[in-house]
């Protein structure tokens, strides 16, 4: 057995037939993606045993017909001709039907039988078909069809069995045929059954046969002919010449004064035969049964119940991934900084350790942390997938995305975004038009998403908000924040799809699926696959990301012949302090935490420690007339404000430092000095990191988005504090933070691309380096031209 | 002879031509809108495009523009 090549078997079929779940069911847990070149469409790959063999079972897309029209079609007709690079010809193909629907799943079926491979029908859903009334002759149709044909319940493994059996049988007998083919001995012909062309037809597909030579299949020449401007004449047209477009027109021509159009010809040919198979195989009441579909579609498809559901829904999914979400993050950032300082206290302080600590653990967590959002949406997702009510989402949403350019499938990926990008991004999964995925998965990151909250929040908590602001202002700026992306993304799709994007609209024809109860084993593996997907492919170009800033904030550590590196001081400072703070909690003294640093919110290495009250201070020496402990406290307050001090120093003289002093004559026609330029810098891998990098160049310490996100008034941190002292370095009269910077700086971050985790996904989804290049670009010159032009008009209106 | 988007939710119609040799034509095809097959508007979008239409066992969603290539007589 050992030494037998392995069996392949391909998996084909409608949407909404049950492919997956199929391919589920025969290939158990172990499966594996398969990428091609030049495509965004995957297969998946998995093992199948069958008597005794084992079989690589290929999922291929599913679709209704194998008449490509663009390279992610083509990948379905490449693999079971055997032309796809890297994969070998399938001994069988099981094409799955759907038995409620049978006559237009067989016309897929019927194209597969020209290709030349082994057919098995696998006859899914035949419970549904019973409960409508319509029953099915199985042995009946199998002879009509020429090919064996398995009735089963892939939802129920019923009839898994018997398909097993059918497919090692097919894959075994065609083996046996190609052998005696090879002897030379009458060899079983693979297809006697197939739909009958007009004569025409076929001598003119015979003539083109022999003119182009025998390696080309003949089925791609029947798709040369039938499919008018299709991908096979592009590809035919780049390997012979602008002379094979005109021969194929002069057939259609020929066609079409037989009286057998294209592609009429090809619709009538198939539908007709299908029609004579089926006959007398299939049984339907004389009256059509009202469904539970036609009941339900009655309510969500309505123009106004329907819209008012699908609204509550789409409420429903934005409010679970923008705040359900939300507190499991909190508990995987919180047991990240745990991790760290556990970590810190064991291990010696160095570069080594800064690099496990501040970089690779931060990124793992930046990483991981997208995980309950990612989780969240795709259970929705599948779960509204898997019922049947993705299609009507896209059907109640078509009209308004059309004004776009894009199609009702866009608007979910495009909503989930306004939490995050990233799930929405892989969201766009649903849409089967490439350029239309790609306008959506361009655009996505310009709807506001939940990581620029706390940078507007602190903006506007710090700059417009209080005596002298009118009281609905921060809300309406808020609002035009998001409005920014609301408007800008619909509109860049359009110029997309004009420019860049451009092409034929695609056919928006959409099967809407008879409702079902979900399956609970599918949603829960579409939600596991994607969160693994994510983690393997994303994940370590986002931890690549962050690993990368930490070296050029970490580096050089500065020091020299009289003064240790940067690090190696504020390690002995903070020693000092703790030491410090010990003899304070020996004393019993209250850290200054429990009167002021609570209401900074500064998140101070204070807070956590000399909680135990008490009253006796220790013993310091001090001025007449003031206290010891506060004195004690001014020291501990001083000790901090020192190293806090010394890390922004550090931090100013490092690489990213100096690179926001290179780029300060760019920033600064936006109001920005080089500081906050560096902090934008510093933010690229995620948008909120800004406030952590403000904070430690204003010598506030760590500053965490979380913090000014929950701060009852964010003007009283100290972060907004020193924002608001902050002056030019070249003029200490003037401040630098004024209203029109903040808002230009408002307007940067929501139209800018800071953000590692969105880029690295869209280069995963688009297997390709361009499209995420392209998204940095053209976001960061909108952002530029938009903070540009808020700060300007912001001064000429003396702000 | 009508096209099938001129049609009121509940009207039946048996398809009489569809114009066009492009892909759309094709794809409409693929899917059974077929010369002499029965159809039925079952519902507009709320914004009056796509709409819902009923073909022997399946519902489908055409837009508009599409379905202006479906001529019908009335049944």
């Amino acid at each position: 057995m050992g030494s037998d090549p392995k069996r392949i078997a391909a998996l084909i079929g409608n949407p909404n037939t049950g492919k997956t779940t199929l391919f589920n069911a025969l290939s158990g847990l172990r499966q594996r993606v398969g990428n091609y070149p030049g495509v965004t469409v995957e297969t998946k790959k998995g093992q199948m045993c069958c008597g005794g063999q084992t079989f690589e079972l290929i999922d291929l897309p599913g679709t209704y017909s194998l008449s490509p029209r663009s390279p992610d079609e083509m990948v379905a007709v490449d693999v079971i001709l055997g032309r796809q690079q890297g994969e070998v010809r399938p001994d069988v193909v099981i094409s799955i039907v759907d038995a409620s629907n049978l006559e237009r799943n067989l016309y897929l079926t019927t194209q597969v039988l020209e290709l030349g491979v082994p057919v098995v029908v696998a006859l899914n859903m035949i419970d549904v078909a019973t409960a409508q009334g319509i029953r099915i002759d199985t042995e009946r149709l199998s002879r009509q069809l020429g090919v064996p044909v398995v009735a089963i319940q892939a939802n129920k493994k019923k009839g898994l069995e018997a398909l097993r059996e059918a497919i090692c049988r097919a894959a075994s007998g065609a083996a046996l045929a190609s052998q005696e083919s090879a002897r030379g001995t009458n060899a079983a012909p693979l297809a006697t059954h197939r739909p009958p062309f007009p004569e025409v037809f076929e001598c003119a597909i015979h003539q083109l046969h022999r003119e182009l030579g025998e390696d080309i299949p003949e089925y791609l020449l029947r798709r040369l002919v039938l499919d008018v401007g299709g991908w096979t004449e592009q590809r035919l047209v780049a390997q012979f010449g602008e002379g094979i477009r005109q021969k194929a027109q002069e057939v259609r021509q020929r066609l079409a004064q037989a009286g057998c159009p294209v592609p009429a010809v090809e619709a009538r040919a198939r539908y007709g035969w299908i029609r004579e198979v089926t006959a007398g195989c299939i049984q339907r009441p004389a009256q059509r049964a009202v469904t539970w579909t036609d009941r339900i579609d009655r309510v969500l498809t309505h123009k106004v119940w329907g819209t008012l559901i699908f609204l509550t829904l789409m409420f429903l999914v934005f409010q679970a991934i923008f705040t359900w979400a939300r507190p499991i993050m909190k508990v995987i950032s919180d047991g990240k900084d745990a991790l760290a300082e556990l970590l810190r206290g064991q291990l010696p302080p160095g570069p080594f350790t800064a690099l496990l600590l501040d970089g690779v653990l931060e990124g793992v967590g930046a990483v991981v942390v997208f995980l309950p959002q990612i989780l969240i949406l795709f259970a929705f997702l599948a779960v509204l997938e898997d019922c049947g009510y993705m299609a009507r989402a896209a059907f109640l949403m078509d009209k308004l995305m059309a004004r776009c350019g894009l199609s009702g499938k866009s608007f979910i990926p495009l909503l989930s975004s306004m939490a995050c990008a990233v799930p929405g991004i892989l969201a766009t999964r649903v849409i089967e038009n490439r350029r239309d995925r790609l306008a959506t998965i361009l655009v996505a990151p310009l709807m506001s998403c939940s990581a620029r909250l706390p940078v507007y929040i602190l903006l506007i908590g710090t700059f417009l908000t209080g005596p002298g602001f009118a009281r609905w202002l921060p809300g309406l700026v808020m609002f035009a924040m998001y409005a920014i992306g609301l408007v800008l993304a619909p509109l860049m799709a359009l110029v997309l799809k004009r420019t860049l994007l451009r092409g034929q609209t695609p056919v928006f024809v959409l099967e809407m699926p008879l409702y079902k109860v979900p399956s609970p084993r599918l949603v829960l593996r579409r939600m596991l696959d994607s969160g693994w997907a994510f983690l393997r492919r994303a994940g370590t170009l986002i931890l690549a990301s962050m690993v990368v800033v930490w070296a050029l904030l970490y580096f050089p550590r500065g020091g020299g012949p009289e003064q240790p590196p940067y690090d190696v001081r504020i390690a002995a400072m903070q020693k000092e302090l703790d030491d410090l703070k010990e003899q304070g909690r020996a004393g019993g003294v209250n850290s200054p935490v429990n009167e002021q640093g609570r209401a900074e919110g500064v998140n101070s290495p204070v807070n956590e420690q000399g909680r135990a009250g008490g009253v006796n201070p220790p013993v310091e020496p001090g001025e007449q007339g003031v206290s010891p402990p506060r004195l004690f406290y001014q020291l501990l307050e001083g000790k901090e404000q020192q190293i806090n001090e010394c890390i922004a120093e550090w931090k100013r003289q490092s690489y990213l430092g100096r690179m926001g002093k290179a780029i300060e004559p760019a920033v600064r026609p936006l109001g920005w000095d080089w500081k906050i330029g560096m902090a934008a810098l510093a933010s690229f891998p995620a948008r909120e990191v800004v406030i952590g990098t403000l904070g430690i160049i204003y010598s506030t310490g760590k500053q965490d988005s979380d913090e000014i996100r929950n701060a009852a008034n964010v003007a009283d941190t100290l972060l907004a504090r020193r924002m608001k002292e902050a002056r030019w370095d070249d003029d200490p009269t003037r401040p630098v933070f004024t209203i029109p910077t903040a808002l230009s700086l408002m307007v940067f971050f929501a139209l800018c691309c800071q953000c590692a985790s969105t880029l690295a996904v869209i280069w995963r989804e688009t297997h390709s380096w361009r499209w995420p290049a392209f998204t940095f670009t053209y976001m960061t010159v909108l952002a530029y031209l938009g903070a540009l032009v808020v700060y300007q008009i912001g001064r000429l209106l003396g702000g | 002879m009508p096209s099938l988007d001129q049609l009121r939710p509940g009207q039946c119609g048996r398809i009489a031509a569809l114009t066009g040799n492009d892909g759309l034509v094709q794809r409409l095809m693929e899917m059974g809108l077929l010369e002499g097959e029965e159809v039925e508007v079952l519902a507009l979008a709320p914004l009056g495009d796509p709409l819902e239409i009923r073909l022997g066992d399946s519902r489908l969603s055409l837009r508009r523009s599409e379905a202006a290539r479906i001529h019908v007589s009335l049944s």
